[in-house]
């Protein structure tokens, strides 16, 4: 029994954001982080792991060759193997692309009837909530994504699916991909103990030549040239033009704001 | 299973725009789609048509033609009664395969955002997710670039033949706007965040020609991996942010006494008819559950009157609500970038202000 955990290291867009003079993000100049969605995939793998000691959790990320740092990390809260999978051929990829080399990077590992993939829903760096599910359709395996809620009974896994206006409860058989949101679960913190073990576990990098042979690695499917989606143009949001600033006591500003809403009919 | 041929885009006709529902009640979502579609079949020339999955939904189709459906296919089988993955990706992607529409819409809600990826992969073709804005046209595409950035429109090249679909998202937490294109295969796919398109006046002639057609579905229970256990509507009082008139929004500038703050919000909004929202930060605190949150992650609203009350303005949050008629700001740092949006703004301390306000709204 595995858990596969797919893992992004974003840009803090929380944080000091940085623009290029051409309107693209500068991400050398802004810190990164686990996505949070991802970290709470974690926590659902080790949590899972807790209650079946002999599953072995792997983490998986694409990205360049610093995302080592993350994956150490995440070894030292508890994951036992990391996979990074890196190479200027994936590199450009838009969610379609990802998702095929990712799934490539998981049938490389080998995909196990009683494995379970879980993701974050999705990075906060595109928003897009793609690669989850896309990921679970080149392995052709169920999905179940925005968990809320999740256990194992059997050979059935067993998830609370969030909705806007409730949830719904889904049975799904194994092998099958889960992705994760922040109501599931607190990740847990790395350990002492768990830092000193991270440098001895397995580290494994798959590049294009480790994964070329894999039947979902076709150089039309991914990287840039394999990417259905191109950025058309990009740009910063609009700025409205400056509105009025409305001065004096409590009393005197909102006086003056009410009489503007009044006199355009606004209220 | 035979390979779906979708790289010459003159096999491709019509805008489709996926009309979810879930037990018997559509989503509005579909509607408002069905009203941005109508723009795009027009520019382009072609019919739009709505697509309605479930079981015994029918009598719901002739509704999207009040909404601009010049047409509705309805696939019914009694697999289809709940979401699931599996029996609407196959429905929907099979039907795609069969009719080949050049443009498919999907309501950005959380069935949409399951459904639409799955079958992007599986079609061999792009989707993207929760957009903003939509063009065919490219003359419509420039006056939209001339009022909503910078860029020096009339110096850039343009080839003015191009009908694909052009798709502008916020990226980057809201930090940049990007238009995304999806050349070289077909359908073109759009995933589209609740209230973000406005809803077209309901047109009755138009729903009465509206054809709706039932279409065979092949679907068996072999093909569902997943089963539904049950379906939970909670009963907790909804906050209807999206339909609000206005919206009282309060922010961090709460902190220092969030009880009283959420009061006075509560008390403005109740004397101006509207409802209170929240930003991120106040979610995130746990001071206001996450149906309140307004922004790029929370709900996106365009009400008439939208007051913001201590909230900086991170472009995550103005994503999410710069498009309502009336912006009105108070918060105590007067560079705070909420001005920059705001058509009105008093720099002053909110637990001053807003008891003024409610004050003066009595007489």
């Amino acid at each position: 029994m595995k858990f596969i955990v797919c893992v992004k290291q974003v840009p803090d867009t929380s944080g000091v954001v940085a623009v290029k003079a051409d309107g693209t993000m500068d991400r050398s100049r802004m810190a990164t982080i686990t996505n949070p969605d991802d970290l709470n995939a974690v926590e659902a793998a080790l949590a899972l792991k807790d209650q079946n000691p002999e599953a072995k959790v792997i983490v998986v990320s694409m990205g360049p060759a610093p995302a080592e740092g993350m994956l150490r990390e995440l070894l030292a809260m508890g994951c036992d193997e990391a996979v990074l999978v890196s190479g200027r051929e994936f590199g450009g990829s838009d969610t379609f692309a990802t998702s095929q080399i990712i799934a490539a990077a998981i049938a490389h590992i080998g995909l196990d009837e009683d494995d379970i993939i879980f993701c974050g829903r999705q990075a906060i760096d595109g928003d897009t909530a793609q690669v989850g599910p896309q990921i679970a359709e080149k392995l052709d395996l169920p999905q179940v994504t925005y968990a809320i809620d999740l256990k194992l009974e059997g050979d059935k896994l067993i998830v609370r699916r969030q909705l806007e206006d409730g949830y719904m409860t889904i049975e799904t058989s194994l092998p099958c991909l889960v992705t994760c949101i922040k109501e599931l679960n607190v990740p847990r913190y790395m350990t002492v103990k768990g830092i000193l073990e991270s440098f001895s576990k397995p580290y494994q990098v798959f590049d294009y030549n480790e994964l070329k042979d894999e039947p979902l690695i076709e150089l039309d499917t991914i990287g840039l040239k394999g990417s259905p989606t191109n950025v058309y143009k990009s740009f910063s949001p609009p700025l409205k033009g400056a509105g009025v600033i409305l001065d004096g006591s409590p009393a005197e500003s909102v006086e003056k704001l009410f009489a503007a809403l009044t006199e355009k009919h606004i209220i | 299973m035979v390979k779906f041929e979708n790289t010459n885009p003159a096999d491709f006709h019509g805008v489709w725009v996926f009309c979810e529902q879930r037990g018997g009640e559509v989503n509005p979502t579909a509607y408002e789609l069905l009203s941005e579609g109508r723009k795009l079949a027009d520019d382009l020339g072609v019919e739009l048509c709505g697509l309605l999955l479930g079981d015994n939904v029918k009598d719901l189709a002739p509704a999207f033609g009040g909404y601009g459906a010049d047409r509705v296919l309805v696939c019914e089988d009694p697999l289809l009664k709940e979401y699931t993955t599996d029996a609407y990706a196959k429905v929907l992607c099979d039907m795609v395969m069969e009719h080949k529409p050049e443009v498919v819409l999907i309501g950005a809600t959380n069935i949409g955002r399951d459904l639409g990826p799955r079958c992007a992969a599986r079609l061999h073709t792009g989707l993207t997710a929760d957009c903003t804005h939509l063009d065919v046209d490219v003359a419509k595409y420039k006056e939209f670039l001339k009022s909503t950035s910078t860029m020096d429109v009339e110096k850039m090249q343009w080839d003015m033949s191009d009908k694909g679909l052009k798709m502008t998202r916020p990226a980057f937490g809201g930090h940049l706007m990007a238009t995304i294109i999806c050349p070289r295969f077909r359908p073109q796919m759009s995933t589209v965040r609740p209230g973000v398109m406005q809803c077209a006046p309901f047109d009755q002639a138009k729903a009465d020609a509206c054809k709706v057609e039932l279409c065979p579905v092949t679907l068996s229970e072999s093909d569902l991996k997943t089963k539904v256990l049950e379906v939970v509507k909670e009963a907790k009082s909804a906050v209807d942010l999206i339909g609000a008139e206005v919206v009282v929004c309060v922010g961090f500038g709460i902190s220092k006494d969030v009880k009283t703050g959420i009061e006075l919000a509560q008390q403005l909004a109740d004397a101006l008819g509207g409802v209170v929202g929240a930003s991120r930060a106040v979610v995130d605190a746990g001071w206001l559950d996450a149906s309140h949150q307004v922004g790029q992650t929370g709900k996106t609203v365009r009400p008439k009157i939208y007051i913001a009350l201590g909230i900086s303005g991170a472009i995550q949050h103005k994503s999410g609500m710069q498009d309502s008629e009336c912006i009105i700001a108070v918060n105590q740092n007067g560079d705070a970038p909420i001005f920059e949006i705001a058509n009105y703004g008093i720099v002053g301390d909110l637990f001053k202000i807003v008891p003024e306000m409610i004050e003066q709204l009595k007489k």
